[in-house]
């Protein structure tokens, strides 16, 4: 009887430890990882429609030849703004958010190995990008210099803008930085007792493989701004040709991060939907080891392939050669994984729940993403290609059908675990086939004006592309309202619906099915047994 | 004795730190190595700025290579500069003269500063240099002109197959980053 009592008392003091904090403070000093996945997840949400936003203003400009709407200044401003803010703020935040809210629950951990620098590396996030965005209100402008900032762009040839983009850089970096340490030491540490390595999860495995790539290219991005910005400010000549220095050098230097940088973007979507094809097909994951190695050696190769975007630099032949023949090499491992998925579904039970149709959908499309990238890749080619609406398409087609239709994925699969309610399954098919169609509207017609030789990050064009454009910016907006689809499922989700079991999916697998949905705030605190 | 979980945080945690400064460091070391590299391998284009020794290894009468000279004006130099002569043919070895001119066409003084550049990059090791006024910076007064010198043979171990070699100049004002 007594110790009943005592139990229940802890249990209440355990609840109002909990729930302490209210309101505002309650997210400000939260050190848990569910929280901070929640707050990653929507500060992504709220970038990608800012970053979207301003892809409107860009096709609304491309709707007709001639210019319309803004100056050319401008719109250089919402091209290097677009591509920053995706990168940075959308896609990486949005994969930090899944690895807060996943990892722990799948290796069996009470929470992130250091829970307070994980508030950290997502509160310095706001910041970063306030800086970035303010920059559109002082002087010159926001940066124009392309996401690419080449110099001399961004330091003889600069608006002003460099001081507000370095720092927004750095910030985000360490933010990633931190964020990256955490996963590592997350994984290494914390896995219950019987989680060897290849049992992990392989939407674990990639996270810990990117959160390496982060760790090992963030600080040379970090550097790589630091000297743009003494060469712009402070008189240095690291890229300056006048003073002994090489533009071409910072191509090398940028792309030394810049290549890995992608596989950042890509290896988590990897892992995403290597959890949802298998769940939705009701067979364990085809090949668990290649996957693995392959997602390593894709992960080491990606730093001997960078040249591969500077083909048109002037290289001599063999650096030509080398860097293209490591560049088809990346499409081994990758080819690997696309037959697992394949091998995975085959003769499986497939079920078409929204998750499976945006995996199905990532499948097809990355891949096609992938062979552009492929015909990139061949040198003589690339000089016909480079610098058109080839590399636009390309690129768009990994990131856009690739790493975000598997967030997509992702969060309509664990949606039901996050929120305690199913999502409105028509909503999100609507969302889904609105997505579909109009992102192959948009991006597709983008190949051919590539090779047809209309060039990127022009406000203007000749005449002879004037339709394909026009196609093209109807597909963008019609995207960019589908995707407010997304925004409203999630609203009605998190407001109520079907309350969902511990394990909505019948053939999911892993340690987060095995607790209630909504998944409690503490998860784990003893470690869950694994045979 | 096994260390406690906080001690195997704490020691990846280090272990980690360490490589992110190593990685900011490597960022910055690319720089002297891409210098190094280039000049090993004459990648970049760059020729290097100082004279080379005369040659000793004779001349090769049997092969002709031809030179061509081009100029570039960075932006907001207000100068004119110009080779004299845009193209000759040369044997491998054999020692030329060529000249460019330059004006400052502005009212200020001005300190320039050519900064030379060869392709095919991989000819770059083999353009020899015995006197070059972009060794040194190039004040001229408002209005003065100047006939500068260029002292060059091209190495008889040029490869085969480069037969055209272009140099470029590109011009830069240095004044400020002169007198500061
Ligand atoms: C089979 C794999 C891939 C190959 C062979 C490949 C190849 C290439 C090549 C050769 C270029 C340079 C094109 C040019 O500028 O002329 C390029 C550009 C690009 N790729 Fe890929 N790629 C692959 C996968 C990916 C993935 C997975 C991502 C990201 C998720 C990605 C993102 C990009 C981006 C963002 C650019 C353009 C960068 C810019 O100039 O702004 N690629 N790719
Ligand atoms: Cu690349």
């Amino acid at each position: 009887m007594t110790t009943d009592v005592i139990q229940d008392t802890d249990h209440q003091h355990d609840e109002h430890h909990d729930h302490k904090m209210t309101g505002l403070k309650r997210w400000l000093y939260t050190t848990n990882h569910k929280d901070i996945g929640s707050m990653y997840l929507w500060f992504s949400f709220i970038m990608f429609l800012v970053g979207g936003a301003m892809a409107m203003v860009i096709r609304a400009e491309l709707f007709q030849p001639g210019l319309q709407i803004i100056e050319p200044d401008f719109f250089n401003q919402m091209t290097t703004v677009h591509g920053l803010i995706m990168v940075f703020g959308a896609i990486m935040p949005a994969f930090t958010g899944l690895a807060n809210w996943m990892i722990p629950m799948m290796v069996g951990a009470p929470d992130m190995a250091l829970p307070r620098l994980n508030n950290w590396s997502f509160w310095i996030l706001p910041f970063a990008f306030s800086i970035l965005l303010m920059s559109f209100f002082i002087g010159g402008g926001a940066p124009n210099f392309g996401w690419t900032f080449y110099a001399p762009l961004s330091t003889t040839y600069s608006n002003g803008s460099t001081a507000f983009f370095v720092f927004a850089v750095h910030i985000m970096g360490i933010s990633s930085i931190m964020g990256a340490i955490n996963i590592v030491v997350t994984i290494m540490n914390m896995r219950a007792p019987g989680m060897t390595y290849m049992k992990m999860p392989l939407f674990v495995w990639t996270f810990f493989i990117t959160a390496y790539l982060l760790i090992a290219v963030m600080p040379v991005l970090a550097g790589t701004v630091t000297m743009v910005l003494t060469d712009t400010y402070f008189g240095t000549s690291f890229f300056d040709a006048a003073g002994g220095g090489d533009p071409v050098m910072f191509q090398h230097i940028f792309w030394f991060f810049g290549h890995p940088e992608v596989y950042i973007m890509i290896l988590p979507a990897f892992g995403i939907v290597s959890t949802t094809i298998p769940a939705f097909s009701r067979k364990p994951l085809f090949g668990y080891s290649s996957m693995v190695y392959a997602t390593a050696s894709i992960a080491f190769l990606s730093f001997i392939v960078w040249a591969h975007h500077m083909f048109t630099t002037g290289m001599p032949l063999f650096g030509e050669l080398f860097f293209m023949y490591c560049t088809m090499l990346i499409a081994v491992p990758t080819g690997v994984k696309v037959f697992n998925w394949v091998a995975t579904m085959w003769r499986g039970a497939i079920s078409f729940e929204t998750p499976m149709l945006f995996s199905l959908a990532f499948v097809i499309l990355f891949t096609i993403g992938g062979f552009s990238g492929l015909m990139l890749a061949m040198t003589p080619v690339d000089f016909q290609y480079h610098d058109t609406y080839f590399v636009v398409a390309h690129f768009h087609y990994v990131l856009v059908t690739g790493a975000l239709f598997s967030i997509y994925a992702g969060a309509y699969y664990w949606l039901p675990k996050w929120t305690g309610y199913m999502y409105d399954d028509a909503l999100s098919k609507w969302h889904f086939w609105c997505s579909l169609i109009s992102v192959n509207l948009l991006f597709f017609p983008m190949h051919f004006l590539g090779l047809a030789g209309m060039p990127r990050r022009i406000p203007d064009y000749a005449l002879q592309f004037a339709d394909f454009n026009k196609w093209v910016s109807i597909g963008g907006f019609a995207f960019g309202l589908s995707q407010l689809i997304f925004l409203a499922v999630v609203i009605k989700c998190i407001k109520g619906g079907k309350k969902a079991e511990a394990k909505p999916w019948d053939g999911a697998e892993g340690l987060e099915w095995t607790v209630p949905s909504p998944a409690p705030y503490h998860t784990f605190e003893k470690p869950p047994k694994i045979d | 004795m096994t260390k406690t979980p906080d001690q195997n945080v704490q020691k990846t945690v280090k272990k980690l730190v360490l490589v992110v400064f190593a990685m900011f460091g490597f960022g910055f070391a690319m720089v002297p190595l891409y210098d190094v590299f280039c000049d090993i391998t004459g990648l970049n284009g760059k020729t290097a700025n100082t004279a080379a020794q005369v040659n000793d290894k004779g001349v090769d009468e049997s092969r002709i290579v031809t030179v061509q000279f081009i100029s570039h004006l960075s932006k907001g130099i207000p100068w004119q500069f110009e080779p004299m002569v845009r193209e000759i043919k040369v044997h491998p070895g054999e020692m030329k003269l060529v000249k460019f001119y330059a004006k400052n066409e502005s009212s200020k003084d001005i300190i320039g500063q050519a900064v030379p550049s060869v392709s095919p990059g991989q000819a770059a090791l083999y353009f020899q240099k015995i006197e070059c006024f972009c060794f040194n910076h190039q004040p001229l007064k408002a209005r003065e002109d100047v006939e500068m010198a260029l002292q060059f043979y091209v190495d008889p171990e040029l490869p085969e197959h480069i037969s055209t070699l272009t140099l470029s100049y590109t011009l830069y004002d240095v004044t400020e980053s002169v007198e500061s």
